[in-house]
């Protein structure tokens, strides 16, 4: 992987907000304030006008420069969170390169720790983390599997967040905005887990795609 | 939507252009990164004191800036937390070397920002968190109580200590004190509309009402009909009082605020209907604030706030004060 790379996937990342605000809007309108989409559009978009100085720096770089600038412009619980994740993958020996799966699935849990800190919340507080440590576990023991393809472990991998994503349906929330709902935010997906799954799904397609990656 | 507004992603900087100004002898603003300050630096060895939240709900923080409050605010985007980059750079601008205490309202956005912000600042900081929002427990949920009107009270009350030269951690331990003796509560009749959303934030019947409403019109206990006066001032003191515990004749200040969608003349009339119940709470009314302070935009309704008066509360609530928003003494 390098830095033209994580712009890429930025990029479809982008789209993908597109492509789904109205349905992650609707989960955020039920459950919390309603402004996650518009807060990380605005954050996709600072990084995307720095796109030229992102593509000069090394992955670890561009990495810990990408977190300064969500932290920076999305505001509120996510951008302090998102921020964590992209900083979390920095500090790993190894970022720079990123080229084997298993230096990315350490990068991986090491945002997701630093997420998990800042965040104080675990899995079944009905949050970003019921999919994001599921994900994390599961791709760091799918790496040591020398049987599996890179597709195969793609898919597990989605399949994971999906599971993750729905299982906070049926959870009161105990963090984040929608903990001052408790039980009457039962029954609806969280939405900041609503979108690490989709963040999850587009980086899987976009990679299952990439002749180049094994 | 219908609004006083050119375009969307201008609203919050040309706001902030009108703030300025409006109040120029008062207060200066920053933009890139927004923040707002004092129009003349406080003296030397003063505890800075910083606030800042989402905009949306002005006059609050920045209304509060000026002699004998605030030195500084940082306004978010509308409804949303501000960012670290912002309270770091209104800190290295108005720091007097007495060190720098945020005022911050307990949502998860905001605490995680001002941590951050706090972890990456290199001047001595402290941080009180006001959470004075009694509609939603805070025993199972660890997020718990919201920070809504109350939080003006605390500003107030360690603005003047610092002003009179307390130090960082009397600052620290007086807005701490002061928000054990606050508690709020309100309710919404219709929702507010985000600009960037361009929609309700929520949906409500034309005859109903969400009791413990939340400042971005989020949700609170329950839903229901619509009521008296009476019955909401009843409904909401009644609720204040449990958590506050007063003694028998206890002095308090009542503050009636409202979101921003509701006329003075209904704020008064709230007035009257939780005074009255007040007294038969056999509780007396000290002091007392009616207006739009802590708003949700152009949402109709209001809130209860008292805040348990003692000697030490009510030398700093009546010192003198010159800010946008309030001004009483100077």
């Amino acid at each position: 992987m390098n830095s033209e790379m994580i712009i890429q996937i930025i990029k479809e990342v982008q789209k993908a907000y597109e492509a789904n605000a109205s349905e992650i809007e609707k989960l955020d309108q039920a459950i919390g304030d309603g402004d996650h989409v518009i807060n990380m559009r605005r954050g996709l978009k600072a990084i995307l006008e720095i796109e030229e100085e992102l593509g000069s720096l090394k992955p670890g770089g561009a990495l810990n420069k990408i977190a300064m600038t969500l932290l920076s412009s999305i505001g509120g619980a996510a951008g302090p969170l998102f921020a964590s994740m992209f900083m979390g993958m920095a500090k790993v020996p190894g970022s720079d390169h990123m080229d084997d799966s298993k230096t990315v699935a350490k990068m991986f849990s090491s945002g997701v720790e630093l997420v998990k800190q800042r965040g104080k919340a675990d899995v079944g507080d009905k949050t970003m983390m019921d999919v994001l440590i599921p994900v994390s576990t599961l791709f760091n023991k799918l790496v040591e599997r020398s049987d599996l393809s890179k597709n195969e472990m793609l898919r597990q991998l989605m399949a994971e967040a999906e599971r993750g994503m729905l299982s906070t349906k049926d959870i009161a929330a105990t963090k984040g905005r929608a903990s001052y709902l408790g039980e009457r935010a039962k029954g609806h997906i969280d939405p900041g887990a609503k979108s690490c799954q989709l963040i999850i799904f587009t980086i899987c397609d976009y990679l299952m795609n990439q002749e180049k990656i094994r | 939507m219908k609004k006083i507004i050119n375009d969307v992603e201008d609203v919050l900087t040309e706001s902030l252009n009108g703030f300025a100004l409006s109040h120029g002898d008062i207060l200066k603003v920053n933009l890139n990164p927004n923040f707002i300050t004092r129009a003349k630096k406080s003296k030397a060895g003063k505890v800075s004191l910083i606030s800042g939240g989402g905009s949306g709900h002005e006059p609050l923080h920045g209304g509060f800036v000026g002699f004998g409050m605030l030195d500084a605010a940082c306004p978010g985007q509308i409804f949303t937390s501000p960012t670290p980059d912002q309270m770091i750079a209104a800190s290295e601008a108005v720091d007097n070397g007495g060190g720098i205490l945020f005022i911050v309202k307990n949502y998860s956005g905001d605490l995680m920002n001002f941590e951050m912000a706090s972890e990456m600042l290199g001047i001595e900081n402290m941080t009180v968190l006001v959470n004075d929002d009694v509609a939603v427990e805070d025993s199972t949920y660890t997020t718990g109580r919201r920070g809504v009107a109350g939080t003006l009270i605390v500003e107030k009350v360690i603005g003047s200590a610092a002003e009179a030269g307390a130090s960082l951690s009397e600052c620290k331990e007086l807005g701490d004190y002061t928000n054990k003796m606050i508690a709020s509560m309100g309710i919404a009749f219709t929702s507010c509309t985000v600009p960037a959303a361009g929609k309700p934030t929520f949906e409500i019947a034309h005859d109903e009402m969400e009791i413990g409403v939340g400042i971005h019109g989020e949700p609170g206990r329950k839903r229901e009909k619509a009521k008296r006066a009476d019955e909401i001032a009843r409904d909401l003191v009644d609720t204040i009082l449990e958590d506050l515990k007063p003694d028998n004749n206890a002095e308090v200040l009542l503050h009636i605020n409202g979101f921003g969608g509701t006329p003075l003349m209904e704020l008064y009339l709230l007035f009257n209907s939780a005074a009255n119940e007040l007294e038969k709470n056999k509780v007396k009314i000290g002091r007392s604030l009616v207006g739009n302070y802590t708003t949700s935009l152009e949402m109709a309704g209001a809130s209860i706030t008292i805040c348990k008066l003692d000697d030490k509360i009510l030398k700093h609530w009546d010192s003198p004060v010159h800010t946008a928003a309030l001004r009483w003494g100077m």
